[in-house]
């Protein structure tokens, strides 16, 4: 199981990277993702892993799972969920200001007296 | 239990909702409501700075659940310094803000409470699970401010701010995991008296832990090599939003001075001065490209982001120091160098407003209240660059007297004295640009209706009331550093906010 989770954050961490460094905006909010999917399975397993065992009072139990990572995944989760949720509307309204979902900041076909005029509007 | 202590989160958080729900279509209520919360926010700081000076550092449990099992705020000289610096930028960029920023977007002052609700919990905070829901709260809403006007290039700058603080709140969590998993506990007390009991197989665990918390604050605190998203971001917001977010570099500085010397300070055994052999370099490092960067600004916001990055690493280097004598100058320089970069924000902001070139460093036609803004640049560079007589200079002359007997003493003074002088090459450029150099051939201000040319009063107003907070903290100097370096002291009894958090006993074992 230790070998399963591992391998499955560290897969999931290095897809997210890559996709991060993408160029376009849709990339990168899967990237995004990925890591945060990576981040969660870390945090759970921060408990440590055990099997049957409750992580709150039962009468029959014999041992108990850290329950503090658990609460902290949802707490977790949520936030990213929320973020991934911005994120996803700032790309979107970035692509229909700009007609591209390049992440970049100089305008695609823009020469450079264009760019200067548009740091000057927008710092207006 | 002082329950004063988490009303500085709760005013907002209730305000929030009301600009939200009541205010919603009525501006000038918006403004009202908005400007109350400020100046309420700023008396209840000031009480809780007087509260914090005659009294240890005092624990706030939420909840009634015994620390290290609940959450806790705690009150001490830092945080009560940092409130009320908050609130009185804030106040003070307010005042900016209603010359008719807030009405070219939605929800501005709701959006500006949850900031602060943000950036007062993370000051307050005493658990550093809680510190990263604080930093998602100010983060969240800086998200909103920093679009707040629209444009293409803003949205997409804002488009990379939330990217990049993503992957830090990943790399936020990744950290605590690491760090709970080895010391069980999320409580900043108690995680310093755990340190020192961790296993040796264990301690590389803590200390990645932990440098990746540094790491994560440095990405605030816009550190090199994480400090890429900074010009992007301060460059393109809107003034006042990038005037409030000159505090926001400082929420990782506060975080950095708040961790490192409790938990990994002189009583952490084998993880003591974790952070020392990074910080300092990464602060040089911050310092120098920062400065690079105002000599190579292209308009005036530009100049302003690098100049804060140029002195979020004089900053640091004084943090990186780690000792009483270089924190105390370091809490100084924050107060300063806050003031200085919101005002030099507001002032290019003043500027670009007036001027068909906006604020690009370029000569253009005459503009109105120029001299006046002039003289305003003038004396917000003379502190930025740390020339006498305003505060900048008493800043980095305690910063290097600080750093005389350190190993490296040579390259700090050298960082130091050769930044500040291409710092006011930078500003002696860009000012004589903009405000001396006409083009007749420059096209005028396109909107040319009689009265355009007049423009609100208020943000001359607050630009004049920050450049006048820099003069105060100039004049009183004296009493005010007698009361920072206590606060430094503080830092430096770790013991003393342990025992305020853990009780005398030391916690439940």
């Amino acid at each position: 199981m230790e070998f399963l989770l591992a391998s499955a954050v560290g897969v999931m961490t290095a897809a997210g990277v890559y996709l991060l460094l993408r160029a376009r905006t849709f990339t990168v909010v899967l990237g995004l993702t990925l890591l945060s999917y990576a981040t969660n399975v870390f945090l759970f397993a921060m408990g440590r892993l055990a099997i049957d065992r409750p992580p709150v009072i039962a009468a029959d139990a014999s041992a108990y799972s850290d329950p503090l990572p658990q609460a902290l995944v949802l707490t977790a989760i949520v936030i990213s969920f929320g973020m991934t949720a911005v994120a996803v509307v700032m790309a979107l309204r970035s692509f229909l200001e700009s007609g591209d979902d390049l992440g970049a900041m100089t305008p695609s076909s823009g020469t450079p007296a264009q760019m200067v005029a548009e740091v000057g509007e927008s710092s207006r | 239990m002082n329950h004063w202590i988490i009303l500085p989160i709760l005013l907002p958080a209730v305000m929030a909702p009301i600009l939200v729900l009541a205010a919603r279509h009525d501006l000038v209520l918006a403004r009202v409501l908005s400007m109350a919360a400020a100046v309420l926010m700023l008396v209840l700081a000031a009480a809780l700075l007087v509260s914090a000076s005659v009294q240890p550092p005092q624990m706030y449990a939420l909840g009634d659940w015994p620390a290290p099992f609940g959450i806790v705020l705690v009150l001490d000289r830092l945080s009560a310094l940092m409130l009320v610096l908050a609130a009185l930028l804030s106040l003070i960029v307010l005042l900016y803000a209603l010359g008719g920023w807030d009405g070219r977007g939605r929800h501005f002052h709701a959006l500006w409470q949850f900031q602060l609700m943000g950036i007062n919990g993370a000051f307050l905070t005493g658990d550093f699970f809680n510190l990263f829901v604080f930093f998602e709260v100010l983060l969240i809403a800086s998200y909103g401010l920093m679009v707040h006007g629209g444009g293409a290039l803003r949205v997409r700058a804002g488009v990379q701010y939330v990217v990049v603080n993503l992957v830090g709140s990943s790399l936020f969590l990744i950290a605590v995991g690491l760090i709970y998993s080895v010391t069980g506990t999320l409580n900043m007390a108690d995680l310093a008296g755990r340190v020192v009991e961790v296993a040796d197989g264990d301690r590389a665990i803590l200390h990645t832990g932990a440098l990746l918390l540094l790491m994560v604050f440095g990405i605030k605190a816009a550190l090199v090599p994480v400090h890429f998203w900074l010009p992007g971001t301060y460059g393109n917001a809107a003034a006042p939003v990038a005037a409030l977010f000159a505090i926001m570099t400082k929420v990782g500085a506060y975080s950095i001075l708040r961790l490192f010397p409790l938990a990994f300070g002189e009583g952490a055994g084998l993880s003591s001065g974790l952070a020392v052999p990074w910080l300092l370099p990464a602060a040089l490092l911050t310092l120098a490209l920062g400065m690079i960067g105002v000599l190579a600004a292209r308009s005036l916001t530009q100049l302003a982001s690098f100049a804060v990055i140029g002195s979020m690493g004089t900053l640091m280097t004084a943090v990186g120091l780690f000792s009483p004598q270089a924190t105390s100058a370091a809490l100084y320089y924050l107060l300063h160098s806050t003031l200085a970069a919101a005002v030099l924000f507001l002032i290019a902001g003043e500027v670009s407003v007036r001027r068909a070139c906006g604020d690009r460093l370029a000569p253009g036609e005459g503009f109105a209240d120029r001299g006046l803004l002039a003289a305003f640049f003038f004396v917000a560079a003379i502190a930025l660059c740390g020339m006498p007589p305003l505060s900048g200079f008493l800043g980095k002359l305690m910063i290097l007297d600080s750093a005389r007997g350190a190993s490296n003493a040579v390259w700090i003074w050298a960082v130091i004295l050769v930044s500040s002088l291409l710092c006011i090459i930078g500003f002696g450029r860009a000012g004589s640009t903009v405000f001396w150099k006409t083009d007749p051939a420059a096209p005028a201000l396109a909107v040319d209706v009689p009265g355009s040319r007049r423009r609100p009063v208020l943000p001359l107003v607050s630009i004049g009331t920050l450049l006048a907070a820099l003069v105060l903290l100039t004049a009183f100097a004296g009493p005010l550093m007698g009361w920072i370096e206590q606060a430094a002291t503080q830092i430096y009894q770790p013991e003393r906010y342990i025992d305020a958090v853990m009780g005398e006993a030391g916690g439940y074992e």
